[in-house]
């Protein structure tokens, strides 16, 4: 049988009789409740209302608030005990939610208080190096807690573990070098300087940027994902009662792991780099196997190949800071891990372009 | 096919993870109306169990009947079918966190029934009440305490009129008087929507007052030590282990 709900007005009384199977109900009750606007009480009749679920608790709910609002009576006695017991656990008044304050500000309010925000988190981004550096001085000296498995496990993690991805895109950027070079080089019949162009382009700057891309997105974004998870199990907590220091325990092996292993990374890219042009140079160019060789040979300075390897050593310091820096930090629920991560990234290779356009200037002025 | 009043039944259910085996060959029925309790150490298995229950793991052998229905052995249609009839509150929780309160419970309402919006909006305005959150549907999980994610994750297990309601540790992280609330609400469903209650714990608090009937794990024998209602069961403990667990242990030896 469906579900019926009908109601009468009699003497500023109204009778609602419920019949029949309330499950799953969709009768409309708009009505129902308009029409208590000019009575007095509510009684209830469901003599033969037989189940009911959620879809006539709900309907009687609105009511009793509508009601409540309009200081209507409602006597439930009609209705079945169980669901006299629903409607008075639904409305046993809850807890009241704290009120939130919702603030207007003028322009130069925001201004200046984003301005103190970005000068706050300026400092303890600086904070956070010093006391980074200061926890390595304390590692070169033989007076911090570093645990050797932490220091291995992550050398493994941004070591060996890296290589696969580190070549292939190396190789790959080393090709494109050789084949956007080639289209200029072409009009004046110098291919030969691709092989140049691409030794010098991949040892003096782009073999450590690739390896340092590679590692802000691997790396750098797995120990901000880490310490973050680490963050919200209140491990790190766990870690400061007990006196240790996070930085020492949980950044130090990461930092040291990576600066050990980016320079590696950044010559292992380097070879694939020029091996990538040197395959175009050689079977799309045409250009005979030994003169391109010799060309490679010629244009590989000890000096571009150090400034490439230094600046893999401060990539090395750079992400692995922003990944510890962004890890410990980290806010306390699910969302923030993820929020933490992304910024680790982003951030370590903003700070990697910028401190290469700083470090440009600087070996320029020294002529290196 | 087994007798009406049978909701849940477990038939040599062996559960566990490869080769580790938690619990082997177990056999037992819960009737509908009662508040189930499943008890045991830590680590005996008891969440395990749980899974296997709601689907989520497969048992290694046996079967599960949900309403006299293979529920392991179900298609993935039927099984959705079946679950839809189970609500689940889990030890967190488990709220989406990048939804609020009242999204949360709509959630299952807007996959699985064909409510209109305003209904789905009063409909999550009830369950919120039920559980005494009824002003807190803009609020996210983050912005509540410990013991409201839990009363608001029971609300999102009852969105769909579930014959069936399970918890993993309910009263676990919280505090005597939110615990006590949760027993009396608990009790409240069962009693006035007569829905079968399925309760992983070890409060005994909670065991006492409102459990009906209950297995007792043993992680040794891998089996069911025990069963029945924990009143008589404390009164009559079959060994030590089920006595020194329903006694706290200490007891026996301290006086
Ligand atoms: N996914 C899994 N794979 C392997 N072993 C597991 C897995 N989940 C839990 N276990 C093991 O099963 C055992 C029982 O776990 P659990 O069911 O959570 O116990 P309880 O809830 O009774 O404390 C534990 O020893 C745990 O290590
Ligand atoms: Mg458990």
């Amino acid at each position: 049988m469906s579900a019926q709900l009908n109601y009468n007005i009699r003497n500023q009384e109204l009778e609602i009789v419920l019949a029949g199977d309330f499950i799953h109900n969709k009768t409309p009750h708009a009505d129902l409740l308009s029409a208590i606007h000019n009575v007095k009480n509510i009684t209830f009749n469901a003599a033969s209302l037989k189940s009911w679920d959620s879809s006539l608790v709900v309907i009687l709910f609105e009511l009793a608030k509508t009601a409540q609002s309009q200081d209507v009576k409602i006597d439930w006695s009609g209705l079945p005990a169980n669901l006299q017991e629903m409607i008075s656990l639904a409305l046993t008044s809850s807890a009241t939610p704290p009120t939130r304050e919702v603030q207007k500000q003028d322009f130069f309010t925001t201004l200046g208080e984003d301005t103190l925000n970005n000068y706050h988190s300026l400092k303890q981004g600086l904070s956070f190096i010093r006391s980074a550096m200061n926890s390595f001085a304390r590692l070169l000296g033989g007076k911090a807690i570093m645990r050797k498995i932490d220091f291995l496990f992550a050398l493994e993690g941004c070591g060996y573990k890296a290589i696969g991805i580190v070549s292939v895109v190396s190789f790959m950027v080393g090709l494109i070098l050789a084949y956007v070079g080639s289209i200029q080089l072409k009009n004046f019949g110098a291919q030969i300087y691709v092989a140049s162009l691409v030794a010098i382009g991949m040892t003096r700057i782009m073999g450590a940027i690739m390896a340092g891309i590679v590692m802000a997105g691997r790396t750098g974004a797995a120990y901000a994902a880490t310490i973050g998870t680490m963050q919200v199990n209140e491990e790190i907590d766990a870690l400061k009662t007990m006196g240790l220091s996070p930085m020492d325990f949980l950044v130090l092996p990461r930092i040291s792991a990576l600066i050990l292993a980016m320079p590696v990374l950044t010559l292992l890219s380097d070879i694939m780099g020029i091996l990538g042009g040197a395959v175009v140079g050689i079977f799309t160019l045409g250009i005979p196997y030994e003169s391109y060789w010799d060309y490679t040979w010629d244009a590989l300075f000890l000096k571009n190949f150090w400034v490439g390897i230094f600046h893999g050593f401060v990539y090395g310091w750079i992400i692995s800071i922003c990944g510890g820096y962004y890890g410990i930090n980290c806010g306390r629920n699910a969302d923030s891990v993820g929020i933490a991560t992304t910024k680790a990234v982003v951030s370590s290779i903003v700070w990697m372009i910028v401190i290469t356009g700083v470090l440009t200037v600087i070996l320029q002025e020294f002529h290196l | 096919m087994s007798t009406p009043n049978i909701k849940i039944a477990a038939k040599n259910l062996t559960v566990g993870y490869g080769d580790y085996i938690l619990l082997k060959e177990a056999d037992f029925e819960v009737r509908q109306g009662d508040i189930f309790f499943v008890m045991g150490s830590s680590g005996c298995g008891k969440s395990s169990l749980l899974r296997v229950l709601t689907g989520l793991l497969p048992p290694q052998a046996g079967q599960v009947l949900i309403n006299g229905e293979d529920f392991a052995a179900a298609t993935p249609e039927n099984k959705q079918h079946i679950m839809r009839h189970c609500g689940i509150l889990y030890q967190s929780g488990a709220l989406f966190s990048s939804m609020t309160l009242g999204e949360n419970v709509a959630l299952p309402l807007q996959q699985y029934s064909d409510y209109t919006p305003e209904e789905i909006d009063e409909l999550v305005e009830l369950k919120l009440s039920y559980v005494g959150l009824g002003g807190f549907k803009d609020f996210y999980p983050s912005e509540i305490s410990g013991g409201m994610k839990k009363r608001a994750g029971l609300a999102r297990a009852m969105a769909l009129d579930p014959d069936i309601l399970y918890f993993d540790e309910p009263s676990a992280g919280l505090d005597p008087v939110s615990s006590k609330h949760l027993d009396d609400l608990i009790r409240q469903i069962n009693h006035s929507l007569g829905t079968t209650i399925v309760i992983v714990s070890h409060e005994l608090d909670s065991i006492y007052s409102i459990g009906t009937n209950s297995i007792f794990l043993d992680a040794a024998s891998k089996s069911i030590i025990a069963r029945g209602n924990p009143n008589e069961l404390v009164k009559n403990p079959p060994n030590e282990t089920v006595y020194n667990f329903l006694t706290r242990g200490g007891e026996k030896h301290g006086k």
